[in-house]
């Protein structure tokens, strides 16, 4: 449909999907689905619930092996990587892809700064010689270490998380977890950020400041995001690109503005019982009728 | 709801039929559990074995858990008073009477008023009565309060094991310094230095299972697998290429961490009761394959004549053969059998404090961490790029390594092996001192094994019901303590340089 948007940012792409379907036995969970995602951009995946989006995700992460279909990422700086042939803990450091869970996913007994040097462990396990040079003690592994730590602080001060390092993670309260979880992704130094719903669960204030945090990730890390969510001014206010999912195929795919007034989306979405996930049109026709 | 305004105050009534039922209740089920396990006695004779009864020991057992249980309903009531009336004296008298007994004068008999046969009973029960009163007394001055489960582990938590962590810097080095000069204190006896080896042995077996079990979070059932793989590997070693101690024990090692890396190809997909499963399982095989190879392990016979370590290649014997020295002549001292245990002492002491560096050393580096990141959620791990098959393995092959230590360590001081002595019970005491230690706590496992380890060894004196006491001890823990006794957990790493940043608490 409106695939123009995006096929003239050409250049700037940095995520091609092609054809991916994923099947489970029966179950089609996601259908020949195809879409570009650009360097620099969020771009946003709506759909009900169960159309697809995490799957979607999942596959892309290498948490899932797709069915059929090609995930090509267009490193910035190391060329391409084909996702769908990539072992899912080789995706993070090597193509640079890193990502959040629905249901936030910490390590909750360990401390808010651990969580953050953790995200760096393949940095400081080469720094510490595989463990093997590492026990000697030597410098180079110190420094490394302080370096790790001082990059985590950047991340700390900007989600005001400082006083806290040195707390469990899982003491934290919610809004902040959320933000440890984008923090701790951002450790990896990615080039493609895919956030799983970051705005389910947090009251308004929370998702003001959410948004905020999203927009300057992606003007001054200046990096591409994927951002699955429900939460319609977290995805109106801050997407540049809008994928529509439902029942795993595509049913949309553009600006904000043309996906608002699409009328397939608008179907979709009249299909769904809460109120707060229709755009503001749909539930205007609904009261209309 | 009047009432349930002064309800903070005012002591509900107590329904007798109530209190009566739950004692009762708890005496029917000791009477049950011990008019077989005390009741009934078998007992050598000459000329075959004969059935002595003990009912009165049943009759006075049920009576103290039938007041016992009394005491603790009041407790929770709110009535400490007669609890306190009664637990008090007794536990003075019965504290009393065995001190007379013990110290003064074992000939007058008193020990005919106490209630139980064995003294050691008897100062249990009198702990037991203390505690009681103490508890009472307590209850007198503090409000009783409930506390959730939950509450009651945080707490404990503050006020117990997280001092006590940091307080490990102190009493670390001063249990260091105990474990050091023990061998010439006038205390130190032949058993008191063997239940030290031992003891010492299960710590440096507990710090590196903790590898495993405490910081990778992989659930290892069939840890005396490597601790066979070690003891057998020395004892092949030295009997077939005569090969020495210091010399074996390295390859030892990196063979049990190859056994270890065999483990944990297969079950690196598994987690929790599975994962325990297959490396109980492993235990066993390993055990079975000592056992019917015999042409390679000599099977059930055992491998005998296992060469015991020298000091730099002086030997501890008595009657060297010509024109070698032994240590007692080079150093012209006269031979004494202890000095080969003190030797084996301080060879123990220094495997283990070896083992507690190198893991000490081990938390401050990424692999570490990447364990306990795969313990909490190993999905999250893999979203970050962890490598958790690498990881793993490290976690298996490390831990293997300090089980292989041991085993050669168990094999020269024994200087007899056989597939006997790598039985699964091995691996169920040693991951109890780590999970009784509180996962992932290095001093944690040193309190649990000198618990569970050494304390047996001093109830000898219960014979067959010595496992009875450990069960006991353990259940206790894990009422009182359920995540272990110091499960408290430092950061590993701190925003600013220093070291220790713990001046608040």
């Amino acid at each position: 449909m409106n695939n123009r948007a995006t096929s003239d940012h050409h250049d700037t792409s940095l995520l091609t999907v092609e054809h991916l379907s994923m099947r489970f036995g029966g179950l089609v969970a996601v259908d020949d689905v195809s879409f570009r995602a650009n360097d620099r951009e969020i771009t946003a995946i709506i759909g009900p619930n169960g159309a697809g989006k995490t799957t979607m995700f999942n596959c892309l992460t290498g948490f899932y092996k797709p069915s059929v279909g090609q995930l090509t990422l267009h490193h910035p700086h190391k060329g391409d990587y084909q996702l769908e042939r990539m072992e899912e803990f080789h995706i993070p450091q090597q193509a640079g892809v890193a990502r959040t869970f629905q249901n936030i996913r910490l390590f909750p007994a360990m401390s808010v700064l651990e969580n953050l040097i953790i995200a760096q462990h393949n940095e400081l396990m080469r720094a510490s010689g595989y463990t093997v040079t590492g026990l000697l003690g030597l410098q180079h592994y110190k420094r490394a270490e302080r370096k790790a730590v001082e990059f985590s602080r950047y991340w700390l001060d900007r989600m005001g998380l400082t006083a806290r390092a040195e707390w469990e993670a899982g003491n934290l309260p919610y809004g902040d977890q959320r933000r440890l979880e984008i923090a701790r992704a951002m450790c990896i130094k990615p080039v493609l950020l895919c956030l799983d719903e970051p705005a389910a669960g947090l009251n308004a204030r929370e998702s003001a400041l959410l948004n905020e945090l999203l927009l300057f990730i992606r003007d001054e890390h200046k990096i591409g995001m994927l951002l699955i969510e429900h939460d319609m001014s977290v995805v109106m206010g801050i997407s540049d690109h809008i994928v529509v999912l439902d029942y795993g195929r595509k049913i949309s795919d553009g600006t904000p503005e043309s996906v608002r007034n699409d009328p397939a989306v608008i179907r979709a979405y009249l299909g769904e019982e809460e109120d707060a996930e229709l755009p503001p049109k749909v539930a205007r026709d609904i009261k209309k009728n | 709801m009047a009432v349930a305004s002064d309800a903070a105050t005012a002591l509900r009534p107590l329904d007798p039929a109530y209190v009566l039922k739950e004692a009762g209740a708890v005496a029917a089920i000791v009477f049950a559990l011990s008019i077989s396990l005390v009741g009934f006695k078998t007992e050598d004779v000459p000329g075959g074995i004969t059935v002595v009864t003990r009912f009165g020991a049943v009759a006075i057992v049920t009576v103290i858990a039938f007041f016992g249980r009394l005491g603790l309903i009041l407790l929770r009531e709110g009535r400490p008073f007669p609890v306190l009336v009664t637990a008090l004296p007794f536990a003075l008298a019965l504290f009393a009477l065995l001190l007379w007994d013990q110290l003064f004068a074992p000939e007058i008999g008193l020990r005919r008023f106490l209630p139980f046969g064995d003294i050691i009973v008897n100062w249990l029960l009198a702990i037991f009565a203390a505690i009681l009163a103490g508890r009472a007394a307590w209850t007198f001055r503090h409000e009783p309060r409930e506390q959730s489960a939950e509450e009651r582990e945080k707490k404990m938590d503050r006020v117990v094991a997280a001092p006590v962590q940091r307080a490990a810097r102190l009493v670390g080095p001063l249990l260091l310094g105990f474990a050091i000069i023990l061998p010439f204190l006038p205390i130190a006896d032949r058993r008191l230095l063997d239940i030290g080896i031992l003891v010492m042995t299960y710590i440096m077996l507990g710090w590196g299972l903790n590898v495993v079990v405490g910081l990778a979070g992989l659930l290892d059932l069939g840890y005396v697998a490597f601790y066979a793989v070690g003891a057998y590997s020395y004892a092949l070693l030295a009997t077939h290429f005569d090969l020495g101690f210091w010399i074996c024990l390295p390859f030892a090692g990196i063979m049990a961490a190859f056994a270890g890396i065999l483990l944990g190809f297969p079950v690196l997909r598994l987690r929790g009761d599975y994962l325990a499963i297959v490396t109980l399982g492993f235990g066993e095989m390993v055990r079975i394959i000592l056992l019917n190879w015999y042409d390679f392990t000599n099977g059930p016979d055992g491998i005998s004549g296992i060469p015991r370590p020298s000091f730099f290649g002086l030997p501890f014997v008595r009657n060297p053969p010509e024109g070698t020295e032994t240590f007692h002549s080079f150093f012209g001292l006269s031979y004494s059998p202890i000095d080969r245990i003190i030797f084996l002492y301080y060879v123990i002491l220094l495997l283990a404090l070896a083992t507690n560096a190198f893991t000490l050393r081990l938390r401050k580096l990424p692999v570490s961490r990447a364990w306990e990141a795969l313990r909490e959620d190993e999905t999250a791990c893999r979203s970050l790029g962890i490598n958790p098959r690498n990881t793993k393995l490290t976690a298996f092959a490390i831990g293997a390594m300090f089980g292989g230590f041991g085993g050669s360590f168990f094999a020269t001081r024994q200087g007899f092996i056989s597939p006997e002595s790598f039985t699964f019970i091995e691996s169920a005491i040693i991951l109890a001192i780590v999970v009784l230690g509180g996962m992932g706590s290095q001093i944690g496992v040193v309190f649990a094994a000198i618990l569970l380890i050494g304390l047996p060894e001093f109830f000898r004196e219960l014979q067959q019901f010595r496992m009875l006491a450990f069960g006991a001890t353990m259940v206790t823990i894990m009422i009182w303590r359920p995540r272990g006794l110091l499960a408290h957990r430092e950061p590993t790493i701190h925003l600013s340089d220093e070291k220790t940043p713990t001046g608040h608490n």
